[in-house]
């Protein structure tokens, strides 16, 4: 996929709150794909929580900006993390900065992800790779590197953006599906291996969000939603928020679907 | 064998990682073997990060996978180093 060119991963803007509302725990928070959309609440919601946030993003600079911006105004600490989550020395040199600048990785949400359609008969080699790439391997392998931290802690949460798509069917989207599907038998497994660490990896299955990613949609998918209306950024955000706590401890391994009840 | 400076300075960070790892101190000792320790996978993982870090050596799951007591370990560590 296309990435950054040549730019390097960099922590391009700092900005500290008042620290009113710091974590009791010595580390930050990283939200891969957090310039906007689901993300960007997320980090919000995180940031809210007392949690110092890694706001990661590729190429939204801008956007980037603005969400480290609100989360500075509602009293919170926020940086813009440059990477491609797809590019390995990128990532690596992503968290070595984040770690200088605010400690080890105890919550990492990956949310990073794109979409390329088309139906599995005329799907590239290119769509099938650059979905699977983004959405399923770059969370395995921030996963591996933020557990490193988490284990040694004692303490971690690892929390994935899967989707209502992957446990079911969506025409259109077979590498979409198949990338979340992925993500969400990562989240078991990983979850069953460090859970005695008190590291805890669960998966967040959103329905129909309106976001940017989801503008293009046909309208019609509405009245498959037993809600009859798309969900918010923020109604995801709260469930990360909770998975992200110390009293969701006990909950591993587990899909938490948001979906308006699309998938019951 | 008579044992090396870097030897003692690997059984000690060895021994105190299988501690916090839950291995009872008065059952750890060179001839004891991780699995009577209950000292699994995941807890070796985490001592090759923690050998890493201390002496900058990379241990590898094949490399690890052959080692089955405390002895080994240490051995194997010190060997790494030298």
């Amino acid at each position: 996929m296309s990435g950054g060119g040549t730019a390097s991963a960099g922590v391009d803007a700092a900005t500290a709150g008042n620290g009113s509302g710091a974590s009791a725990r010595e580390g930050c928070a990283l939200v891969t794909g957090a310039s906007r959309g689901i993300g960007a609440a997320i980090a919000l919601a995180l940031a809210l929580e007392g949690w110092p946030v890694a706001v990661n993003y590729r190429s939204g600079h801008e956007a980037a900006a603005e969400t480290v911006a609100r989360i500075d105004r509602a009293g919170g600490r926020a940086l813009a993390l440059q990477a491609d989550v797809t590019d390995r020395d990128q990532i690596d040199d992503a968290f070595d900065r984040l770690e200088g600048a605010l400690g080890p990785v105890l919550v990492l949400v990956n949310n990073a992800g794109v979409r390329a359609d088309d139906l599995a008969l005329t799907m590239g080699d290119g769509e099938w790779a650059r979905v699977l790439d983004t959405n399923l391997t770059a969370a395995f392998r921030l996963t591996r590197r933020a557990l490193k931290a988490m284990i040694r802690a004692r303490f971690g949460r690892v929390i994935n953006l899967a989707s209502v798509v992957g446990p079911r069917a969506n025409a259109g989207q077979s590498n979409y599906a198949a990338a979340k599907a992925g993500l969400i038998g990562m989240t078991k497994t990983v979850a069953a291996e460090v859970a005695r660490r008190g590291v805890t990896v669960n998966a967040i299955a959103p329905g129909l969000i309106a976001t940017d990613m989801t503008a293009d949609l046909d309208g019609s998918l509405l009245s498959a939603v037993p809600a009859r209306r798309a969900g918010t950024p923020e109604e995801v955000a709260a469930c990360a928020r909770f998975l992200a706590s110390q009293e969701a401890g006990y909950v591993t391994g587990s899909v938490l679907y948001v979906d308006g009840g699309l998938g019951a | 064998m008579s044992t090396t400076a870097t030897e003692e300075q690997v059984e000690q960070v060895v021994v105190e990682a299988l501690r916090s790892f839950g291995a009872e101190g008065a059952q750890i000792d060179r001839e004891a073997t991780f699995e009577g320790l209950d000292v699994d996978s995941l807890d070796l993982a985490e001592l090759a990060q923690i050998v890493e870090e201390r002496f900058g050596v990379e241990l590898r799951g094949s490399d690890v996978a052959s080692v089955k007591t405390v002895g080994d370990a240490i051995t194997l560590i010190a060997e790494r180093i030298s």
